[in-house]
């Protein structure tokens, strides 16, 4: 069986295993930059993490800032 | 550094920071050499070239069912050990989950069309597989349904522990009913059916995909943490406002 019968078939699998793949990694890279940036910005007005007493609504997420 | 010790999210965040690029590295270089030893296997006595689709399909397939594995683990971390990182686990891993299923799904169905004559067929194998990307879709939407992310997290993580019982459906489908999608060849008791020609470059795709897993989970990990912290802070504005 030669290659170049299904070649379609086959680029096209690893095409859509680049897309797969490369648009999880800009996902992720993209979300990092927006929640950095977000952070930055929140910290810039003043609104950092000792900046007022903790809410109760959140416990998991805020043990580590005792 | 105990494994414990990642429990606390800031821990986490310096892990993730230090071993990301590394991974991502080891990540890049482990596809660099398996794309290149798929390339020159040898064509398969049957499947002709079309075997080297099987290097894509087979880790989407075992990834895409890991990644319920990690958030069935996760949710039961959320609802027996209220586990601080359990429920950020589930949330990260439900998106690159979906998408390895998908990855599966795709690129079987590029496989069928030659070798089977159909892009696809209502056997046991693939509808089980399809039923896995629609639950991770559920979750994913259940996720961004439920505001409150401890309220979501408990949510999903009923979700995801129903779901869980498709994996051995999946697994096992094609011992219990009679399908067109061939038996299990590599995760099996006993040896491997495959040549190692095909076996090594499939090894070798299987783990970069797996580390290429792990990398943009802890980095989802990652993201899901500094998303948390930055809606804790403008909620912590919100109440200093009023």
């Amino acid at each position: 069986m030669e290659a170049t019968n299904h070649m379609a078939f086959i680029v096209a699998a690893y095409a859509a295993a680049v897309a797969v793949v490369g648009s999880l990694t800009a996902w992720v890279m993209l979300d990092y930059r927006a929640q950095r940036r977000k952070l930055a910005d929140l910290e810039m007005r003043g609104v950092t993490r000792r900046s007022a007493p903790m809410r109760r609504s959140e416990p998991t997420m805020e043990k580590e800032e005792a | 550094m105990a494994i414990a010790d990642l429990a606390n999210p800031s821990r986490f965040l310096r892990f993730a920071n230090r071993t990301i690029p590394w991974l991502g590295g080891v990540t890049v270089v482990a596809f660099a050499f398996g794309i290149n030893q798929a390339m020159v296997a040898p064509d398969d006595y049957q499947q002709g070239a079309t075997v080297k689709i099987m290097f894509l399909h087979v880790p989407g397939a075992l990834l895409g069912t890991l990644g319920w594995g990690v958030m069935t683990i996760a949710a039961l971390g959320t609802l027996v050990w209220r586990h601080p990182l359990a429920d950020v686990t589930a949330k990260a891993a439900a998106p690159i989950g979906a998408a390895f299923t998908l990855l599966c799904l795709v690129t079987g169905s590029l496989w069928g069309r030659p070798m089977w004559g159909t892009y696809w067929v209502w056997d046991a194998r693939l509808t089980s597989v399809l039923i896995l990307f629609l639950l991770y879709l559920g979750v994913i939407a259940l996720w961004r349904t439920v505001e409150d992310p401890s309220r979501a997290a408990r949510a999903a993580a009923i979700l995801t522990l129903v779901g869980a019982i498709d994996l051995p459906i999946i697994k096992f489908s094609v011992d219990w009913w009679n399908t067109l999608h061939q038996p299990a060849s590599v995760f099996r008791f006993g040896a491997p059916t495959i040549d190692p020609s095909i076996l090594i470059p499939l090894f070798i795709m299987t783990v970069a995909f797996t580390l290429a897993f792990a990398t943009l989970l802890l980095a989802a990990m990652r993201n899901e943490i500094l998303r948390r912290r930055v809606r804790t802070l403008r909620l912590m504005q919100a109440s200093a406002a009023s």
